[in-house]
């Protein structure tokens, strides 16, 4: 089906939504303004920890334009109760109850207080400034290294300590390994907090209808099920009286499928007042509120035999959270992730990953694309670029020699992840070729002569894409969903209506959807139109999160597809006196599977089905419409994998990098838009190498974030950015039986770790290393020993 | 913190309006709010991202940077009037067709920075429009595409005389 010639799958087509975006026509949530809409704004807490000893509201109250002035502990009385981010799948995590808004204790900086709502947000802010809220600081706990010392306060005293979560993995004998080999390499990275930094902030429009009792949320959301089923758990509203819309969302970024307190508040207003509420983060509020992510330590040790085979690594990540564990999904997946992926494109059998996650009082930290891969890359490659130096093999042949085989599927990792319908080694002679990997070291060997520092780097990577029911939010408790679906309706004008769980953020998922239906049926890509991001319309979901769209919810499309086409077979049949089998849909018309000679056309059978059924036999009872669900059946997730490769040169004296090229292979499974596929690599690259090189949440020693603007907070603008080329190989995972995988992480996952193998690269003539993330100019000229 | 306004008269996408506005209030914030002109975005508030770019009186500024009584008597233009004037059309298309945008937010700002470069086309290297470029900040595309759809335009432009 999906393969027929002209087929639309496999083919480059242009995104509706990019049509209305050119003319500025986007309709963000911001955009929407209901008549009658108030703003809310909210005091925060200047402390990174602080008792709250009075909150006085009375002078604010007073001032033009507001209607409601709300403490932290006015709005625990409209909720059910505190959050606690914790999942039973993490055995003996711990977090404390967090209310969403500061009640007695504010525990980072940023913390929402009062909520002040008035008629326009420059109102509501004026007013908050007038709330006078008296506080007595208290001890911060900042850094992770020390955070469970016995002399460090702890952040929550009910805990016992700030530990939120350990973890080991244990696959064979690493000591023993260690002891054989000819070469340990061993080593300590850091990585810096970064945050998603969406160019359209966190933004939400409450509506109440106090008659039907019906709360309509706009928002700039991922997973509108997901919102849809903690807002009304938290607020007491039953969740089908709860409609979840995302209309345009302006990035995410893993981001939007969190919930905050302040936008509950703000939807706490809406409901009290029965008037539209709406919150938009400002910037300083998306760096204090959004969700933090990447703060890891990483102890890592490779033992490797004198012929550059790996036998053994050995990791200790300590992680360093937040003030609270992120409700629902915590804040402790992307230490579980490191310990899964680290050396993951690698064959050896002994495995050791040890991993403690601890609370600060700093912004909550939880999933940010591509969760935990940047760093377990970046530790993974980095030691085998190291081993591969000193055992003075080239750090290609070093990877030719470990990568997991082609035809050694299915197998289990050392990390114990199954892993199959993979491509190390035929991505990683993609990249040879595209690279010209021999030339370019020629190349380089030249500049050198001249002064001219190039690094070349080379990173392969695994990738954990569409998570499946077994692994986190099912099996863990959360009320997020595993399965997506899809809802598909033939209308009576032969027009096809696609409804389906997973949402758009600008990838184009409503695209590709619109692909895999109009393929599967036959149809027109014009005659489908493609329904996402509205609880009231479409099956439920999980939205969009972790690679998964495509792969789950293009799955889902493709079934529901197949069992409409298949219902249209039966009654052209019936019609057509004819045996389904013989007949096939071409183009929007029942044709001869023969000649395809058009026998009817789709408008005919929708027109029938609809209007005209008594043309029909009784026993047939046309739907027209079919839903089917999707969701992987054991495995944990869908592991994609690839290789990507980064030239850049290394200005020694002043520290400066400079980005030349970057490559990219990856296996994706079956490609449905290559353009779009290309797009999220690139994308997802340059996000990973702002985290690289530039992007750090600091904090100073008293828990205040430094560098809260778009001008202190550094992230990747044209001018820095090399251009990218990707190339996809395509081997189809076996769980579904579209085959494809995710991809919108894969460029995030290793753009980190191969912009630091080229950048070692370039400076290991000069004995410098760079083992800290971003990788600022300082950063270098440390590693060369100039400063 | 009274909200003292002022009446301004001022020309927005080619049609005059005479509007009273609080006196703190933003340009960009007076077009989206008042003037129902929601292509020009807000990403920062602070002049970096550069998603409010508009157009005053020919050059691109800033509608965050810029108070609204500051454009009392000035010409206005914004993404939507420069879609419905047909000036960048081809970039526009171009922009589509490579899918030089994909959660849309900062195209409108693109857009406009990008525009200056056609005016007066000139063989630019891709290393030029980046820089043009570089007070832009996208967050989804990487800019390659973007830097593509540029490029081709103005190819296309110069090509076509
Ligand atoms: S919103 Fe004006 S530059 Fe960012
Ligand atoms: S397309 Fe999303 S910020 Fe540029």
């Amino acid at each position: 089906m999906l393969d027929k010639p002209n087929s639309y799958v496999g083919r480059t087509l242009s995104r509706d939504a990019a049509k209305r975006a050119v003319a500025g026509r986007g309709r963000y949530t911001d955009d929407i303004a209901p008549a009658r809409t108030l703003h809310a704004a909210f005091v925060r807490s200047p402390y990174g920890h602080a008792k709250i000893l009075s909150i006085d509201v009375e002078a604010a109250k007073q001032q033009p334009g507001v209607t409601l002035v709300m403490t932290g502990a006015e709005l625990a009385e409209m909720c059910t109760g505190p959050w606690v981010g914790t999942l039973v799948c993490f055995d003996g995590m711990k977090s404390e109850p967090q209310h969403p808004m500061a009640i007695d204790r504010a525990c980072w900086q940023g913390e929402p207080v009062v909520m002040v709502v008035a008629s326009t947000r420059a109102e509501a802010e004026d007013a908050a400034e007038l709330v006078i809220v008296e506080y007595e600081e208290l001890p911060v706990v900042i850094d992770k290294e020390t955070a469970l010392d016995k002399s460090t306060p702890v952040i929550h005293p009910d805990l016992g300590d700030n530990l939120a979560f350990e973890k080991m993995i244990e696959t064979g004998d690493v000591e023993k390994a260690v002891a054989e080999a000819d070469v340990v390499i061993e080593d300590t990275f850091t990585f810096g907090r970064h945050t998603a930094v969406s160019l359209e902030p966190r933004a939400l429009l409450a509506e109440y209808d106090p008659g039907t009792e019906r709360l309509t949320i706009h928002t700039s959301s991922q997973c509108p099920h997901m919102i849809q089923a903690v807002f009304a758990r938290t607020l007491g509203v039953p969740e089908h009286n709860v409609r979840i819309v995302a209309p345009d969302v302006g990035g995410s970024f893993g981001l939007k499928i969190h919930t905050f307190g302040d936008e509950i508040a703000a939807t706490a207003a809406a409901i009290k007042l029965a008037r539209p509420v709406k919150f938009v983060a400002d910037r300083l509020e998306s760096f204090a509120t959004d969700i933090h992510a990447r703060e890891n330590c990483v102890k890592a040790r490779m033992a490797v035999s004198k012929d550059g085979i790996i036998t053994s690594l050995d990791i200790d990540v300590r992680s360093g959270a937040g003030a609270y564990s992120q409700y629902p999904r915590t804040s402790v997946f992307e230490a579980n992730q490191i310990l899964n992926i680290t050396g993951g494109p690698y064959g050896h059998e002994n495995y050791r990953a040890t991993t403690q996650v601890v609370y600060l009082n700093k912004v909550p930290t939880s999933q940010y694309r591509a969760v935990g891969h940047p760093i377990g890359n970046t530790v993974g490659e980095s030691l085998v670029d190291q081993a591969a130096a000193a055992c003075n093999i080239d750090p290609m042949e070093f990877r030719r020699r470990n990568v997991m085989r082609d035809d050694s599927y299915p197998r289990v990792s050392a990390a114990g992840i199954e892993m199959r319908d993979m491509s190390h080694q035929q991505c990683l002679e993609t990249l040879v070729e595209r690279m010209s990997y021999d030339a370019l070291r020629e190349e380089q060997a030249e500049l050198r002569k001249q002064g001219i520092q190039r690094g070349i780097g080379i990173a392969a990577f695994i990738k954990g894409t569409a998570p499946g029911p077994a692994g986190y939010y099912g099996a863990g408790g959360a009320p997020i969903s595993s399965q997506d679906s899809c809802t598909i309706k033939l209308e009576p004008s032969g027009g096809v209506i696609c409804m389906v769980g997973v949402t758009d953020q600008g990838q184009g998922v409503d695209t590709v959807m619109g692909q895999i239906a109009a393929a599967t049926l036959g149809v027109p890509m014009e005659s489908v139109r493609v329904i996402e991001g509205d609880t009231d319309a479409v099956p439920y979901g999980g939205g969009t999160y972790a690679s998964r769209a495509t792969a789950i919810g293009g799955e889902a499309t493709y079934q529901a597809a197949m069992t409409l086409r298949a219902e249209i077979l039966e009654i052209a049949g019936v019609l057509l006196q004819a045996e389904p089998d013989t007949l096939d849909i071409l183009d929007g018309h029942v044709v001869d599977k023969g000649d395809t000679s058009s026998r009817i056309s789709l408008a005919e059978i929708g027109r029938i089905g609809h209007f005209q059924v008594a043309e029909l036999p009784n026993h047939i009872q046309p739907t027209l419409s079919a839903t089917h669900r999707f969701r992987l059946r054991d495995a944990l997730y869908i592991f994609t994998n690839g290789i990507q490769g980064a030239y850049v040169e290394v200005d020694t004296d002043t520290g400066f990098i400079k980005l030349l090229n970057h490559w990219v292979i990856e296996d994706c499974g079956r490609v449905i838009n290559p353009q779009l596929a290309d797009e999220q690599v690139r994308g997802g690259c340059v996000q990973g190498l702002g985290g690289a090189l530039y992007e750090e949440c600091v904090y100073d020693t008293a828990g205040q974030l430094q560098n809260a603007t778009l001008a202190d907070y550094l992230t990747p603008m044209a001018g820095e950015m090399p251009d990218i080329e990707v190339a996809h190989i395509q081997t189809h995972t076996g769980v579904s039986e579209l085959g494809a995988k995710g991809v919108g992480e894969s460029g995030t996952g290793a753009a980190p770790a191969v912009v630091m193998n080229a950048v070692n690269d370039a400076i290991r003539p000069f004995g410098g290393k760079v083992t800290a993330q971003p990788m600022s100019p300082e950063t270098i000229l440390k590693a060369l020993g100039k400063v | 913190m009274s909200e003292s306004k002022l009446e301004i008269s001022l020309s927005v996408n080619g049609e005059q309006v005479t509007r009273t506005v609080p006196v703190r209030q933003h340009l960009v914030d007076f077009l989206r709010t008042e003037e129902g002109l929601t292509g020009s975005h807000l990403g920062c508030e602070h002049g970096v991202c550069g998603a409010c770019s508009v157009r005053v009186d020919g050059a691109v500024v800033r509608g965050c940077l810029m108070l609204a009584v500051q454009a009392d008597g000035a010409e206005v233009v914004t993404v939507e009037g420069l879609t419905d004037t047909g000036e960048i059309a081809d970039l526009q298309e171009n922009f589509v067709e490579r899918n030089a945008m994909q959660c849309g937010y900062c195209t409108p700002g693109m857009l406009i920075t990008a525009s200056e470069l056609l005016k007066d086309p000139k063989p630019v290297s891709r290393e030029e429009i980046r820089n043009h470029l570089s007070g832009n900040f996208c967050r989804c595309t990487g800019y390659h595409a973007i830097v593509d759809a540029v490029e081709n335009t103005i190819n296309k432009r110069l090509e076509e005389g």
